[in-house]
């Protein structure tokens, strides 16, 4: 939607801003903002000094912007599947089972290969995307041959997909011979840590460069939906899947490419997360959410790839600086009630428009959101 | 033994699958009346903590299980507000309240409970009472059969309630047919957005009701993971149930079923406990490639609708 180009020559910078999607989310993110303020205030918590220590705790020293762009990556990719999704019609509320297989593929390939980075970064990063596109696909499969609604199907392999880790997680062969519930480390050549010691001295041990991934996925899958004719099939099938068959697109066909391209980058997600953070996978206890936040960036980015970048990173630096505020005695949740506002605000925004544009904006009101 | 182990069978069928049929309900009323509801399992999850909350303080279960619903249903409300005044985007909707209910249910766990997550368990003569408890000796066959919650009998005499009110009373007809057609329902009159408004907050009131549920009965707090997907699964019993109250009900003993075949495969310890969980996920997968196909969806569902000026 966000892809629209406006071709009214005539309309001015502020028609544009009014007609566009950037204002209305820097609104919903002011309106999350505040309404997390008054919380915080009704639960007796200072907002000032909360969302002081959420500023410091983000910017106060390089390496604390380093952690939130690292804890950023993954969910840029969640996000970018998501956004792919949306693009063609299909919500993929299923990132987070995807997210969870690419993990443990990359997981298995880390662990158990020996090979020199060049090669074993990039097989991790291959195992991870086949995995989670393949988990996607049998999803899309039962939806074309099947007709089976893909928001169930989708839910299931979550959870498939979750018990699945866990199982994996105490395999002898892969259970770490330590104590803790978790798999081993991968190999020191599967990690996307940066070595140089005087790199590392400015921007902490945990720096890695994982970010790149992400953003070279959202800059490949730009370029897909903006300059070939598999994007504009896919757009097509997601604007009117009839007037696209009309048209003679094969939808079927361009739904399964769709969700297994959105179940690849989830997967990836996964591996960035292993190999850039996380080096094992630790037993799970509830659903870590990656997914789900992936939805989030989406909706903040509007949608588009570029928009998912600044969106993870906006999503990576709340939720590094969320960790912190529990210094201050307030509650990290406060987080995802400000994106949840966020988010309802966006759900809700063309209220907004529809207001700062009159009736001019009436008539596009109903396309907004776009995700059916 | 067979017949031992058949009780405790049903019994854990019966203990598990409450929390799932009121929830599950409650999605039936919304999908419906023509508004996809993914909020259910946030919130399942702030009526978990009221309903525990207000058990610790007011000390008792009936009064905390309705403050649960109500919480629920204030949410519903907020669903309501986005999706049927707003003619918003019903999933989006929905994923805020999955962020907004659960995140705002630790909060103020930690904000009340000294910055604890979990609240305090509560006390045995708190809880949901059990009925039919103590006539048949502890063990035997009948006892485990009979002696549940009473919110488990409950859920399932709603189960008929809800059942004549879709398909016996005007309100039923009127809520399905908006589901279907809302335009034709606005043509002859119907108050298509006061028909969705009530079936919303009806659903968040049921999820509430199922979550305190969980909180008032078989765990006895509140953790921020109680819900751990069940929200989700009552979705999916909805789709599976074909829409309907009786099929929901039908899918939501199947899923206690497999989850009280869990509880008693782990506690015997020859399968994985993880390979156990999986099986209702496959089962209901397998299930809809086999045998139910695809399930109609109110043809309604998910479009906002907008009352022609």
């Amino acid at each position: 939607m966000s892809n629209t180009k406006v071709n009214d020559s005539k309309s001015s910078f502020g028609a544009k801003v009014l007609r566009g999607n950037l204002l209305y989310t820097l609104i919903s993110i002011a309106v999350g903002f505040i309404v997390g303020a008054i919380l915080l205030q009704i639960a007796g918590i200072s907002a000032g000094e909360a969302y002081g220590k959420l500023i410091t705790g983000v910017f106060g020293k390089p390496k604390f912007i380093v952690w939130s762009i690292v804890y950023a990556s993954p969910i840029i990719l969640t996000g970018l599947s998501v956004a792919f999704s949306f693009q063609t019609g299909v919500f993929n509320i299923g990132a987070e089972g995807q997210y969870v297989v690419g993990t443990l593929a990359a997981c298995v390939v880390g662990v158990f290969l020996k090979l020199p980075a060049v090669i074993h970064i990039p097989l991790c990063l291959i195992a991870a995307a086949v995995a989670g596109g393949l988990w996607s696909m049998i999803v899309a499969v039962l939806k074309v041959k099947r007709g089976i609604n893909e928001v169930l199907s989708f839910i299931m392999f979550n959870w498939i997909a979750y018990y699945l880790s866990n199982y994996a997680v105490n395999i002898p062969a892969l259970h770490t011979d330590g104590n803790s519930e978790a798999t081993k480390d991968i190999m020191d050549s599967a990690k996307m840590m940066i070595t140089n010691e005087s790199l590392q001295e400015v921007m902490g041990s945990g720096a890695s460069y994982n970010i790149l991934v992400a953003v070279l996925a959202a800059v490949v899958i730009a370029f897909i939906l903006n300059r070939t004719t598999l994007g504009y099939k896919l757009k097509a099938v997601g604007f009117n899947r009839h007037a696209a068959e009309y048209g003679g697109i094969n939808s079927n066909r361009e739904i399964l490419t769709a969700m297994s391209i959105s179940g690849a980058l989830a997967g990836v997600g996964g591996a960035c997360q292993l190999m850039g953070m996380g080096m094992r996978i630790s037993q799970f206890s509830a659903q870590e959410s990656f997914g789900f936040q992936g939805i989030t960036v989406a909706l903040i980015g509007s949608t588009n790839p570029i928009g998912c970048i600044f969106a993870g990173l906006f999503y990576g630096a709340m939720k590094y600086g969320g960790t912190k505020l529990s210094l201050v005695n307030a509650p990290s949740e406060i987080v995802n009630i400000i994106m949840g506002t966020i988010i309802f605000f966006i759900a809700i925004s063309h209220v907004f428009r529809r207001l700062l544009l009159g009736h001019a904006g009436k008539k596009n009101a109903g396309n907004e959101g776009g995700t059916k | 033994m067979f017949l031992r182990n058949l009780g405790l069978l049903i019994n854990a069928t019966m203990t598990y699958t409450p929390p799932l049929l009121l929830a599950a309900l409650g999605s039936c009323f919304s999908e419906r009346s023509g508004v996809i509801n993914i909020g259910i399992e946030g919130m399942m999850t702030i009526g978990a903590f009221v309903g525990a909350s207000m058990a610790l303080t007011c000390g008792n279960p009936w009064i905390a299980f309705l403050a649960g619903g109500l919480a629920g249903a204030l949410f519903g409300l907020l669903h309501a507000i986005a999706c049927v005044s707003c003619q918003a985007d019903q999933t989006i909707s929905g994923t805020a309240v999955n962020f907004l209910a659960p995140g705002l249910a630790v909060f103020l766990s930690k904000a009340i409970y000294d910055g604890s997550s979990d609240t305090p368990a509560i006390d045995i003569s708190m809880k949901l009472p059990k009925v039919f408890d103590g006539i048949f000796p502890v063990g035997s066959f009948w006892n485990n059969v009979l002696s549940n919650y009473s919110v488990a009998y409950l859920s399932l005499i709603l189960v008929a309630v809800i059942w004549f009110v879709f398909y016996k009373t005007r309100f039923g007809m009127r809520l399905r047919a908006v589901g279907e057609a809302p335009e034709a329902c606005d043509t002859l009159g119907i108050n298509v957005y006061r028909v969705r408004y009530i079936c919303v907050i009806l659903s968040g009131f049921l999820s509430g009701l199922g979550g305190a549920y969980i909180t008032l009965a078989t765990v006895n707090q509140f953790r921020p993971i109680i819900v751990v997907g069940q929200g989700f699964m009552a979705i999916a019993a909805v789709i599976f149930g074909k829409f309907k109250p009786q099929g929901a009900l039908l899918a939501c003993l199947l899923f206690g079923f497999c989850n009280g075949v869990k509880v008693l495969a782990t506690s015997s310890n020859v399968i994985s406990p993880n390979l156990i969980s999986m099986i209702p996920y496959i089962v209901t997968i397998l299930a809809l490639v086999l045998f139910v196909g695809t399930a109609r969806v109110p043809a309604a569902n998910g479009k906002p609708f907008q009352k022609a000026k």
